[in-house]
């Protein structure tokens, strides 16, 4: 972290204060000492605050996690990060080259502390080149700063070398991430096997790929005994499944992407390769499904953040990138979303602070005294339109530009230092 | 959402698909050609109506029969036409797409005929044109992916208004591999807006698309429930390549159940007619008795054809 604090004061005043892991909502002053947490309410004895912010109609938070954000470019990516209140957020190893190697770990911890804005926690590859045959040096990547292990979004195809994997992981404790599509099943599809790749000729990708998955991680954790979480749930079925495990007391998480919150199959128009996504936007009973799933706290929230340049989306449907850029749009959207589901804001944070927080095992996601302080201050109201414009990000591409969003970032802290606003 | 074939007032600007396509819009089409029939008949088969005006025929998948029939349109219109065989050519040194539609938008292209292997690529087209503000060249889409071909559909609709004049008490059967057929979709949406009395999809599992239902049609398995008081038969041609695999055991056990013979014929209404997109195979989706049998209008499709692509072109031209 770009050094320090060096005893800086601050004190945030007159917001609304949401800190959904310390069950607390409401009009609270929030003091920082020393880039952290020093007391909420009053002033701890001998504060002088050195600098105020006046959070004046404005919700005072943790600083979102995100569970997945993938990073083009560093520094553009996580200058979006903070623009987006996002503090910390979870690397996936589908780099170029694959996070499957110590050093590479090592140099993305470091050149992302060296800019001080977000902090970056990488996930490791699971196995070597993410190809899904021989395992990564886990343990190795585990010291250079990996906190989890997954292959994003590259299956192994070969069951064997997945229950290795989750066995030899399982004996380190370390956590596994995987995005369940079988991909055999999923093979040449680009959408959502319904009505809408029917009619548009699309190849489908039928729900039994995530479901069938699904039931085969569950069953080798089972086996294993390895942590799992299971990322990027598309389909009311495969919400069943993790619902019907946890209940059966399997230690496993799932999240849900943002835009799939909010869209379905029908968003892809005609063609809007902006609309193609990995897992594919379902059919509008699935998406009522995942918001369920994820009112209720089963399922963490994330931007599954993905930059594709202009190169990548201007292709026919079937052959452009899927993804989208998503960091600057997550809080806003998690907005619309409470707000559509009449959900409690404190519920809807939790989604994106403190349950990810919990999920990839890191000290974030809190306002509790003596946390790090990592906060985001954002207008719950002010309304903004998405635009190429208004995104820092390098990634333009998102089914959301020309959408009215209400809620905007005023100010964001990381370890008590304003990185954001002001 | 806006719709991408038509302009402001509602008339059409692209051919993209007939799903979307308004009854009015097809059956100004349909009465277009009709009057172009006889053009072909004539000892000078021209008509000037494109004159001066350049057709691109854009092929990036090969197909030298609808290339044929789309150049033929095009010159009984008097137009220049130019054929280019992208597949073979900028493609394959790596242009992308757009950068070979705005290279031949600079070379005063007033009308492309885009035929593509991948699904949705004329909308691409069409939706650049607009986003650059050329609003005055037109794309006509001659088969995307599986998603459409919309003057075949127009075509066979011509053929079934000739020799049914009305479309209120038909009931059509589609019967084959739906599942990759732009043919079949373009046919079920056209005579779902003409208001065709039952569209059936007639074939295994395997070879319907998912939710099939949702276009409107009713879903068979079984050939003679699906043939069985029948105006219409339309066969698809079952490509090579699904023969021997995962989604069908053989040719014969297909042919066996799902190929047109004169026996399962006799289930349909006396009267009614086999038609098929071509080319056929004979022996595999229907037996020559059928193809080469008095209630086949295989052939005057093509005839019909040429007729309602010179009218697509020419309300395009003049929209």
């Amino acid at each position: 972290m770009r050094s320090a604090t060096n005893g800086t004061q601050i004190h945030i005043r007159n917001g609304r204060l949401i800190d959904p892991q310390n069950g607390i909502d409401g009009r609270h002053d929030l003091y920082i000492v020393d880039g952290r947490i020093a007391a909420v309410g009053s002033a701890p004895a001998g504060f002088a605050a050195e600098q105020t912010i006046d959070a004046a109609g404005c919700v005072v938070c943790p600083g979102l996690v995100d569970l997945s954000t993938r990073l083009g470019g560093l520094e553009s990516e996580l200058e979006a990060a903070v623009a987006g209140g996002i503090t910390a957020l979870a690397c996936p190893p589908d780099t170029n080259p694959p996070l499957d190697e110590p050093g590479l770990v090592e140099r993305l911890v470091r050149r992302s502390e060296t800019l001080g804005l977000a902090r970056v926690f990488p996930i490791g590859a699971l196995t070597q080149q993410l190809a899904g045959e021989k395992l990564a040096e886990m343990s190795g990547l585990a010291r250079a700063g990996c906190i989890a292990f997954s292959q994003a979004k590259h299956p192994i195809v070969d069951t064997q070398v997945l229950l290795r994997a989750m066995q030899y992981a399982a004996t380190f404790g370390y956590a596994i991430r995987l995005q369940p599509q079988d991909s055999q099943l999923a093979r040449d599809g680009v959408a959502h096997d319904g009505e809408v790749a029917s009619r548009l000729g699309l190849t489908g990708i039928p729900v039994c790929a995530e479901t069938v998955a699904i039931a085969t991680a569950l069953q080798l954790a089972r086996e294993t005994g390895a942590r799992l979480h299971l990322a990027r749930l598309s389909s009311a079925a495969g919400i069943a499944l993790v619902r019907e495990a946890k209940r059966g007391g399997v230690a496993v998480s799932c999240d849900v992407a943002i835009h799939h919150l909010h869209l379905s199959e029908m968003d892809i128009g005609f063609f809007d390769s902006n609309a193609r996504f990995d897992p594919p936007l379902r059919a509008a009973s699935d998406r009522d499904a995942l918001r369920a799933a994820a009112a209720e706290g089963l399922a963490a929230v994330c931007s599954d953040h993905t930059p594709v340049d202009a190169d990548g989306k201007q292709l026919p449907f079937g052959e452009a990138l899927p993804g989208a850029t998503a960091l600057e749009l997550m809080l806003p959207l998690t907005l619309k979303w409470a707000s559509e589901a009449k959900l409690p804001l404190a519920a809807a944070l939790a989604r994106v602070t403190c349950d990810p927080a919990a999920i990839l095992g890191i000290a974030a996601g809190t306002l509790g005294v003596g946390a790090a302080a990592d906060v985001c201050v954002f207008n719950p109201e002010e309304p903004w339109r998405v635009t190429p414009e208004t995104l820092r990000s390098r990634g333009k591409n998102t089914p959301f530009l020309g959408w009215e969003m209400a809620g905007k970032v005023r100010a964001t802290l990381v370890g008590g230092r304003v990185v954001f606003g002001g | 959402m806006r719709n991408p074939q038509l302009n402001a007032h509602g008339e059409l600007t692209h051919l993209l698909s007939t799903d979307g396509l308004p009854r009015e819009v097809i059956t100004q089409i349909l009465d277009t050609a009709s009057s172009f029939l006889e053009v072909s008949d004539r000892d000078v088969k021209k008509v000037p109506l494109l004159r001066g005006k350049s057709v691109f025929n854009v092929f990036f998948e090969n197909s030298t029969r609808t290339r044929t029939t789309f150049e033929i349109a095009a010159k009984r219109l008097s137009a220049d036409v130019i054929n280019l065989d992208v597949a073979r050519s900028s493609t394959a040194k790596g242009e992308t797409l757009l950068d070979t539609v705005d290279n031949l938008v600079a070379m005063h292209a007033d009308m492309f005929v885009v035929r593509h292997a991948a699904s949705g690529a004329p909308y691409l087209i069409a939706e650049h044109l607009h986003r650059v503000g050329r609003t005055d060249v037109h794309v006509v889409n001659a088969g995307d992916g599986r998603h459409a071909h919309p003057t075949q559909g127009l075509l066979d609709m011509y053929t079934i208004r000739h020799y049914k004049k009305d479309f209120s008490n038909l009931t059509v059967a589609i019967v084959g591999d739906i599942l990759h057929s732009r043919v079949a979709r373009s046919d079920i949406h056209a005579l779902t807006t003409l208001g065709a009395a039952e569209v059936r999809a007639v074939g295994p599992q395997t070879l319907l698309p998912t939710a099939v239902e949702k276009m409107g049609v009713r879903v068979c398995h079984d050939l003679r429930e699906g043939i069985r008081g029948c105006d219409v038969v339309i066969m698809l041609r079952l490509q090579n390549e699904r023969m021997n695999g995962a989604l069908l055991p053989s040719a014969r056990e297909y042919f066996k159940c799902y190929g047109l013979t004169p026996e399962v014929l006799a289930l349909a209404k006396p009267d009614a007619i086999v038609m098929h997109p071509g080319p056929m195979n004979r022996g595999v989706e229907i037996d020559s008795e059928v193809a080469d049998g008095p209630q086949a209008v295989i052939l005057p499709q093509v005839t019909f054809g040429i007729a309602v692509r010179m009218a697509v072109m020419s309300i395009l031209a003049g929209n």
